[in-house]
Order: C-alpha cells, then structure tokens, then sequence
C-alpha cells in the first residue's frame, strides 16, 4: 500500500455485475466493456475516471454474476481500489485474483465524493485527518494484490518450477 | 473418487464443514479456517470457459490437470445471433478439440440443469462452477460454488482451490406449500427477508419438512438462488429423493454408497432461520432487484407485456409442467407474449411426451432454444420500455435489455397465470 492521495468516487448500495460489466457488451474485449462501465449509475464515470482513483460505495458491492469483467474493468480504468461495507463474496474472489485491492470498511459512507483519502496499512487516511480502519486482509490475499493477480502467482510458480 | 468422508472423530459438523474436510483430506474444519480442497469436478460455459482460459493457459505454457474432471457446456451465445457469438461459441468448439475433453454439452441445455442431468453430480463432491448459479449443485449434497475466469485458471492448472470455512444459515422450513406455491416463491420470500447479500458469503442450508418433501428440480430451484442470497453454497441433505434421481440418471451404484452421509450432525453449530411453508403466498419480486419481493397482492393487476418462462432457475421439467398445469385449455391474453425458454433439451423432450409442450403452444407459448437466453442478456432481449414478468433469477436493471425494461421476477405458476390475464395475478384463484 503506498501513500498517495486518492480521488473518491461515491457509489450507492448494490452496485451489481450488470452496472459494472452490462451484459450487451459481455462479448467484447475489456477495452469496449469498460466505455459502459457504470453508465446505468454514474454516465460520467468511464470518460472522467483517472488511474489512482478509489470508488466508495455503499453495502453489497458486485452482486450477481461471476463474470469476472466486473473487476476486470475497474482494473482496466486504473482504480487502485474499492472501499465498501460489505462485497458481494464472488466478486471479493474475483477482484483479488486481479490484483484489484477491496477494503472492507464499516464506516466507508463517511467518505465524501471527490474527497482525497489516503490508504494506510493502519486504514484510510480521510482529509479531515481522521482515520476509518478496515477489516484485515489475509496475507496470501495481500500477496495477490502486490503480484498483480493470481496469473502472475501462477506465472511466479512456474518460473520457479522451472529454475528448481 | 472416494466419496466417504473422513469425519472420524466426535466434533459434530455441518454438512458445509464435511464437505469442505472431505476436499481437505482433514477429519474436521473449523468455521473461518482457510483451506486448500481438491476438487472433483470444474465446469465452464462459452462464456467464461475457453474464450477467456485458452489465451491465459497457453501464455502459462500450463496444461488441465485433468481433463475428466471437467465440463464444458455451451449454453450462453447459443444459438449464435451475432458474428461476435459466432466467435466466441466457435472458440468453445475448437478448444474442446485442442484439449481433448471428454465431457462437452453443446447446445442442449444450460450448465446448472444438464450437469446432474448427465450424472456428473454426485453427493460428497467439491465442484467449482464458471457461473454465479453454480449453487444449483448444493441440492445433490455437493460444495459447488461459482468462480470467475482467472481463479478458474488456477484451478484448471493446479487442480486446487482455497476455501474459508463457512457458518451455516439453515433455513428450516416447516409446513406444506399450498397448491400454486413452490420452490421459487421459498427462494423469492428468503431473498426479501434477508436481501440480495445477506448469505454473506456463508453456507446456507435447506431443511424442514417442506424442503425435504421437494422433488430434485424444486430443490435445485431453492439452491440455485442461493446466489441471490449472497451465500457461498446452498446445500441440502442428501436422501432418498436424491439418491432416485441419481439412479435414474445413471450414476454407478458405487458413487451412491456413502450418499447418506452427506448431512449435518444435529448437534453442529448453525444460525438458524424459521420459515411457514402453509402460510407462504405466491411472491413477487419487483423491478429492479430480487430482494424487492413481496406477496402477489401487492403487485395484482400491474399490465404486462411480456410472460417469460426460462433460465436454469425456471424453465425445469418441473417448471414447465407448473405452467402447463394453469394453461391447460386456454389461451393467454391479448397484447401479452409468452415465450417459453425449456432449460434442456432432455426436459424439452421428456415435456413434449407428457404432453406439456403442446398445452404450452396451444395456450400461445412461443417456445425457444435450450439456452440462456434473454436471462443472461447475451443475445437477445426484451424491447425498450417492455413490461415483463419472468421465472427467472435476476431483474437487475439493464440485465434482460435497456434500462426502461422492467422485470418482475415469480414462480412459473404466477407467470403462467399473469400471461392468461395479461396482467399480475394469483394463480391461486385459477386452481
């Protein structure tokens, strides 16, 4: 986790599969479904998006589908991660396996829109200094998030075999 | 496959524990312990299968650790509208070629249906499924969840998954649904109650009098929407309905011997949920999420422009026999289309001897391929600002067309009954 300054984007509760990845687009490649992402929610997002962003959303984050675009696009648009009260248990799996990082935080809707956090080993760094914790992550997880997703595990493994 | 579990000692465990112990080669798991299963059986559709794990495994330069233990069903962009699905179901084709899989169902039903329907389930396994329903499997005593593209991979290379230990939500159901009330009205009544995540990620379980008393395909309903609840897996024990249904499907006497142990101890540790069969109504969930669900009176007389009856959650044999069983002899509303999506061929068939089929079409049905469908929202969907009341599992908003479809969610008795009047109503009053 580094220390940059992140700029938050607020999400509603339920934010599920079809708003993140929408199933008309499901047969193109991540470049295309990403354009669509959250534009049933917020039509701006795709266009305006920075790498470095954070989305804030409200309880149950990716629910529905396993299609793992879901993540995948948020990958795709450089978020470096999402802070919620509670994940969707599939798309907590999925997001990891990407290398996108998911924070589980109780109080997360105290987070304003275009707010600029922080996100600390010790929690998130909000701008009125105080600091929200989050539920910790399990380390083979961490190390998933710093890999870049499970791919590049494997791809580690492999080498490894082969070195060995 | 040894199917016996290995729980020796006296701790008593759920069903969730025994079958994730079992996977772990260990005599007992405790809750929130994370551990690596093997697993038994992997099973991918176009959608998630070849098209997006042939580009990974062939950068890996990494082989299927065993190709018998996996599945491969066409079922998603099937029949092809589009050159775009011609593709991706042409990647399928060929890719189960390269691979050499032996077990490829290719545009004869949808995954969660023909699964166990050609035998491949079997009480006492650890599957993973590339498909958020893939808790259908939990009616036949199986772990079986849902997994995304990349964590398949893993799988198919290593033959492994981790898994953290669950707690139990038991659902214990008692009493005996009234004529006109079935599996999905349980599953739309649970959803409401404890919304679309309140599983959290942790096992639910089936019991009671009235879920016992379910036929296969109804369990499979109830199980099968345990994605809606936001549960890991939905698992019921396994019995003698199961074990006949097994039988008749083929599965060798040999796989069933150690069925009957794939229950929970009494004494095992669950959060406990009561529920009145007698008392339930028909439910209906309204637009646009299944946790929006409330009985059939609060949403009667609502115009509807289109009646659909498909998705593995359902277009069943036993769904379309319930539909059959409110059309018998009529005919459905004018303005009101009502498409009808059978979720296997085999069904399709066995619906089309009893003589299901053509009460369907001389009720009005038009009836559709085998496949998804209009539920995943791959190809075709329902037109701008359509009104739709659907036996399917999802009514997200944008999921079955444009955003300004709204889709109500019911059983296929209540949808079968809102087609003849051409608007919601309870099938109670047609019986």
């Amino acid at each position: 986790m580094s220390a940059e300054l992140s700029r938050v984007w607020r999400l509603g509760a339920d934010i599920d599969t079809d708003a993140l990845a929408p199933g008309a687009y499901m047969k193109h490649g991540m470049d295309v479904i990403a354009q669509h992402c959250l534009e049933g929610v917020r039509p701006e997002f795709a266009n305006l998006v920075r790498r470095g962003d954070v989305i804030v959303a409200g309880p149950n984050f990716g629910i529905g589908s396993s299609r793992e675009q879901a993540a995948g696009v948020l990958v795709h648009l450089g978020l470096k991660a999402v802070i919620a009260p509670s994940f969707s248990g599939l798309f907590f799996r999925n997001a990891f396996n990407l290398g996108l990082l998911l924070l589980t935080c109780e109080k997360a809707q105290q987070i304003q829109e275009a707010e600029s956090i922080t996100i600390l080993p010790s929690g998130i760094h909000r701008a009125n200094g105080e600091t929200l914790s989050c539920q910790p992550i399990p380390d083979f997880l961490m190390a998933m998030v710093e890999a870049g997703g499970l791919m590049n595990v494997l791809k580690l493994r492999s080498q490894e075999k082969r070195n060995a | 496959m040894n199917l016996t579990t290995h729980n020796s000692n006296s701790t008593p465990q759920t069903l969730a524990q025994k079958l994730i112990a079992r996977a772990a080669g260990l005599s007992h798991v405790a809750v929130g312990d994370v551990v690596t299963c093997q697993v038994d059986l992997a099973m991918f559709h176009d959608s998630s299968g070849p098209r997006r794990l042939k580009p990974m495994l062939d950068e890996l330069g990494a082989k299927i650790w065993d190709s018998s233990k996996v599945v491969l069903v066409m079922d998603h962009y099937v029949p092809a509208q589009d050159d775009d699905a011609k593709r991706i179901v042409q990647i399928a084709r060929d890719t189960a070629k390269v691979w050499k899989l032996p077990h490829v169902i290719d545009s004869e039903g949808i995954c969660h249906v023909v699964l166990p329907e050609r035998g491949h389930l079997k009480p006492g396994m650890m599957c993973v499924g590339g498909d958020s329903h893939s808790p259908t499997g939990g009616a036949f005593a199986t772990y079986m969840f849902g997994i995304g593209a990349t964590e398949m991979l893993g799988v198919v290379v290593t033959g492994e998954i981790w898994v953290q230990v669950p707690q139990t939500f038991r659902m214990l159901w008692g009493g005996r649904l009234a004529p006109g009330v079935c599996a999905k009205d349980m599953m739309l009544h649970m959803i409401g109650q404890l919304g679309m995540n309140g599983g959290q990620y942790q096992a639910v379980e089936f019991a009671g009098e009235a879920v016992m008393a379910l036929g296969m395909q109804e369990r499979m309903t109830l199980s099968n929407m345990s994605a809606e609840l936001g549960a890991q897996v939905g698992l019921i024990a396994a019995d003698e309905v199961t074990l006949e249904y097994l039988q008749g499907v083929g599965v060798q006497p040999k796989d069933l011997e150690s069925a009957h142990e794939w229950h929970s101890d009494q004494n095992a540790t669950f959060q406990d949920f009561h529920f009145s069969a007698s008392d339930l109504s028909p439910q209906v969930a309204a637009p646009h999420s299944p946790a929006n669900t409330k009985p059939v009176s609060d949403f009667l007389h609502t115009p509807l422009d289109i009646a659909y009856i498909g998705a593995c959650t359902g277009a069943k044999l036993e769904d379309l026999r319930a539909a059959a069983y409110v059309l018998k002899g009529q005919k459905i509303a004018k303005g009101v289309k009502l498409l009808v999506a059978p979720a296997s061929a085999k069904d399709q068939a066995q619906a089309e001897s009893e003589g299901v089929m053509q009460i369907l079409r001389d009720a009005g049905a038009n009836v559709l391929p085998n496949s998804c469908g209009a539920c995943a929202g791959y190809g075709a969907t329902f037109e701008d600002k359509a009104t739709v009341i659907s036996s399917t599992a999802r009514n997200f908003k944008g999921r079955m067309g444009p955003s300004s479809v709204q889709v109500y969610l019911a059983s296929p008795y209540t949808v079968a009954a809102s087609a003849l009047r051409g608007s919601i109503s309870d099938v109670r009053e047609m019986l």
